[in-house]
């Protein structure tokens, strides 16, 4: 937006923020969440968890959390039918374009909605139930601010196209071309560039989200446990073969024996931490 | 076949007195840390009573364990594969902190904190959930000794279940005639529902000796396996988000000791000792139709360890020699199989459980002698477990899956040995006839007094040591202080609650710690030798640790000056609320 009235009328000149946000920014937005995604896999097993808070209450989770991650799964769904496959092969298959934006508006406005009220509702819930309260640290404040942000901006540009009807802006034309050039490295910066402002905000709070997902609880989702369909139900495992971070078969032993000196290990901080009845004093 | 080993527990309830030292020494060597407050790995249940978490007995509502679908094959009873993945959004049935209870601590610190005034300071109960001020109004073990039973007795899932079955004759005046005390662990299964309900695959049974463990790396928080427990003894650490579970103190089985339970029971009444089994049946076995043939296909399963053929199989799985050996001096075989006086826990969940009970014939004979009877007249006592249908019903559905005449011929047994070596005790000859009308010998007899009576400690724990031939690769990896170890940090790591690495255990750290424990030197001055810290050197002076100390340097002249105070170890105050 900037770009376009520090160069006003050019269409095809880029600025170098168009460059620095469409053409680089990706790639490194790529390279942490990929990088990251690795580090904390190798390093951070333990902190891998959903850190689930159903133990402190149930009755709203038992709405919210399936409404949020069943829409997000088709929120996920939409945003490759969009962006990935080509409108030439949408037309070639025989639907028009009218009628896949009535689709997209429905499909993407349903799971869209259902989504957001999902996090509300969890927003709701996580701050209204004391414990569920207590257990939030930083992070997830954060990421919920980004990953709230990137759902309402979705949705804005969603709802937009409604209210413009057929006058909207075609991001099959801007911003899926754009998408699929990043993966052959020869990003369509100009195509990105064209679209207008929602997209680009959403755009761009989607890389902030996928920057801070390997550093943020959301990790739990690319542990996503289909292998549970194939994997037999009896687990047996030689104490042989466990190694190196095998130590963490169980939940640990000598517990505390360093704490003096060390701080508590992992899982092993005594009852009454600070974050729980000192932090209220 | 394939022969595999199991380690096992037998509990002798005759012998439980309630005393709840198994679960308090259980929780401090494992639950006493933040996001376990709720967690007790062994806990002591009185009978009749809810349990904990409360009513976990009651599947209908828990879905916990297997159940036969309509083609007779086994499957979980909360659901299958994908019907599970569906729900691991938000779990179906998952008990809530209200199931178990809000652990609380109390507010010690006013009592010494509080300025003088006309009143009394009182130690408030302070919740460890939020930290708020809060009420108690449930615990572990609530309902102990009957506590509220004439309030609450009737929500004891087993007593309903009698209750229904017998047609509302029983009236709970009955607590006054009986009431016994169940402790409980994970029952480390043969085909563990916890196992299969996992998602992720981070639970898994040891080839080695069959403990079941959670693996914490490996464990994502989708807690279907508190779903899939029938028994409720896996837990989720609601600070970590990682499902734990009693471990049958593997660290200290590892090196030939007891479990922490069993060590420390005042009532000496926990054996342990091995199983042999046959791995290839199990699934067979639990899927039987009639849930009380359950037993008898989980006694198939085990296999005699003293049987050559056996030995043999064992021997070409690699099982070593000197388990073999164990496995034949097995106390927990003898009592299961060999006297045939030990019985699972809910058969009927078809998990296969490996913690066995034997049922308490105390009550039948206090209640003859309060009735003015010879307790321990083999006639009366005979007598008086038939004329005693309900405790028999109870402790058939605990575990028999309600089949009565098992759990009574189980206390003819007891009560046999009674009559038998009290006759002996007062110089009779052996009674060959008392033996004989409960199937047995007087030698085998006898060899089950010395067992269950005298109870050696050598013949109550036959615990071969692991194996650590491999054991390098069991010890601790690197130094766990390197990355998370500054002083005052409390357990966050970069991504906040609970991230970074967990310091491996093993076998070694058992030893480290006895070291600790018993060497001279306070643990910090190992733990932080050779190391220099400048910020917490004053500029005076050389930083403390930077040179050697001049004691360990006599050639030297004695300084001029005294050398600089060594900095005050971190000092890590103690966790607000809990007793000093």
């Amino acid at each position: 937006m900037l770009a376009f009235e520090a160069e006003p009328g050019s269409a095809v000149g880029l600025s170098a923020l168009d460059i620095v946000l469409w053409g680089v920014l990706p790639y490194v937005m790529v390279v942490v969440l990929v990088g990251g995604l690795l580090w904390r896999y190798k390093y951070d097993q333990f902190g891998w968890t959903t850190r689930s808070s159903q133990l402190y209450e149930s009755r709203l989770l038992r709405i919210a959390s399936p409404l949020f991650h069943f829409g997000l799964l088709a929120v996920i769904a939409g945003h490759f039918f969009g962006l990935v496959i080509p409108m030439g092969w949408t037309q070639a298959a025989g639907m028009s374009q009218e009628f896949y934006h009535f689709n997209a508006l429905l499909v993407g406005g349903i799971a869209g909605v259902g989504t957001l009220g999902g996090i509300l509702l969890l927003i709701y819930r996580r701050r209204t139930t004391g414990p569920v309260f207590m257990a939030t640290t930083g992070n997830d404040k954060t990421m919920y601010v980004v990953l709230t942000a990137a759902i309402v901006f979705g949705l804005w540009t969603t709802l937009a196209s409604v209210f413009e009807g057929e006058h909207g802006h075609n991001y099959r034309e801007t911003v899926a071309p754009w998408f699929r050039s990043l993966f052959i490295f020869q990003p369509d910066i100009a195509a990105m560039a064209a679209a207008p402002f929602s997209f680009h905000l959403h755009t761009l709070v989607g890389m902030a989200l996928f920057v801070i997902w390997p550093f943020t609880r959301l990790v739990h989702a690319f542990t996503a446990p289909f292998h549970y369909l194939f994997r037999p139900y009896i687990v047996y495992r030689s104490r042989d073969r466990e190694t190196g971070g095998a130590g963490a078969k169980g939940t640990a032993g000598a517990a505390g024996a360093r704490s003096s000196t060390a701080g508590a290990r992992r899982g092993w901080s005594a009852v009454g931490t600070r974050d729980r009845d000192t932090r209220n004093r | 076949m394939r022969v595999m080993a199991q380690m096992g527990m037998v509990m002798n309830l005759d012998k439980c007195i309630g005393c709840h030292t198994c679960s308090v020494t259980c929780k401090q060597a494992w639950t006493n840390r933040a996001g376990t407050e709720y967690v007790w790995f062994n806990n002591v249940e009185t009978r009749p009573g809810q349990g904990y978490p409360r009513r976990y007995e009651d599947q209908e509502k828990w879905h916990g364990g297997w159940a036969l679908n309509k083609r007779g094959k086994l499957v979980l009873k909360a659901g299958g594969r994908v019907k599970k993945l569906f729900g691991i959004f938000a779990s179906p049935v998952q008990p809530e902190l209200k199931d178990y209870y809000e652990p609380w601590t109390y507010d010690y610190k006013t009592l010494v904190d509080a300025p003088l005034g006309d009143d009394f300071p009182v130690a408030r109960p302070k919740s460890l959930i939020t930290g708020e001020d809060t009420k108690i109004t449930w615990s572990a073990n609530w309902d102990d000794d009957l506590g509220g039973s004439a309030e609450n007795g009737h929500l004891d899932p087993i007593v309903e279940k009698v209750r229904r079955e017998s047609e509302d004759k029983i009236k709970f005046a009955y607590e006054q005639t009986f009431m016994f005390y169940l402790p409980r662990i994970c029952e480390h299964c043969l085909n563990p529902s916890c196992m299969a309900s996992c998602p992720s695959g981070a639970i898994y049974k040891r080839v080695e000796d069959g403990i079941v463990l959670v693996d914490q790396d490996k464990c994502r928080g989708w807690r279907q396996c508190v779903t899939g427990c029938p028994y409720k003894k896996i837990y989720f650490n609601h600070k970590t988000g990682k499902a734990e579970k009693c471990t049958f103190c593997y660290p200290r089985v590892e090196v030939g000791l007891p479990t922490v339970c069993s060590e420390t029971c005042v009532g000496r009444l926990r054996y342990l000792g091995l199983f042999l089994y046959d791995a290839d049946a199990v699934t067979a076995a639990a899927a039987v139709t009639d849930p009380r043939e359950l037993y008898d296909a989980q006694m198939d399963v085990l296999l005699d360890p003293n049987d050559p053929a056996v030995q043999a199989e064992a021997r070409a799985q690699g099982i070593p020699e000197d388990w073999i050996d164990a496995a034949g001096r097995s106390p927990v075989y003898a009592l299961a199989k060999v006297y045939k006086v030990a019985l699972p826990l809910h058969p009927e969940y078809r998990t296969m459980p490996m913690v066995w009970y034997v049922p308490p014939l105390s009550p039948v004979v206090d209640l003859l002698r309060d009735q003015g009877h010879d307790g321990e007249d083999t006639g009366n006592l005979f007598g008086a477990i038939d004329a005693l249908r309900i405790p028999v019903e109870y402790l058939a559905e605990l575990f028999t899956a309600g089949d009565a005449d098992r759990v009574t011929a189980v206390l003819k047994k007891l009560a046999a040995m009674r009559s038998f070596m009290r006759g002996i005790s007062l110089g009779n000859d052996p009674d060959d006839a008392i033996p004989e009308a409960v199937g047995m010998d007087s030698q085998s007899m006898y060899e089950m007094y010395r067992l269950m009576a005298i109870a050696k400690y050598e013949e109550r724990y036959v615990i071969p040591k692991a194996h650590v031939e491999q054991a390098h690769d069991l010890e601790e990896m690197g130094c766990s202080l390197d990355f998370e170890g500054g002083p005052g940090m409390q357990d966050t790591a970069h991504f906040g609650e609970a991230s970074g690495r967990p310091v491996p255990v093993a076998v070694e750290t058992f030893n480290a710690l006895r070291d600790r424990q018993t060497s001279g030197s306070a643990p910090g001055e190992t733990t932080l030798r050779g190391r220099v810290n400048l910020l917490n050197w004053d500029g005076t002076g050389a930083p403390s640790g930077l040179f050697p100390e001049k004691a360990l340097l006599p050639e030297k002249p004695p300084p001029e000056k005294p050398p600089p105070p060594k900095p005050a170890a971190p000092a890590e105050s103690p966790p607000a609320g809990e007793q000093p």
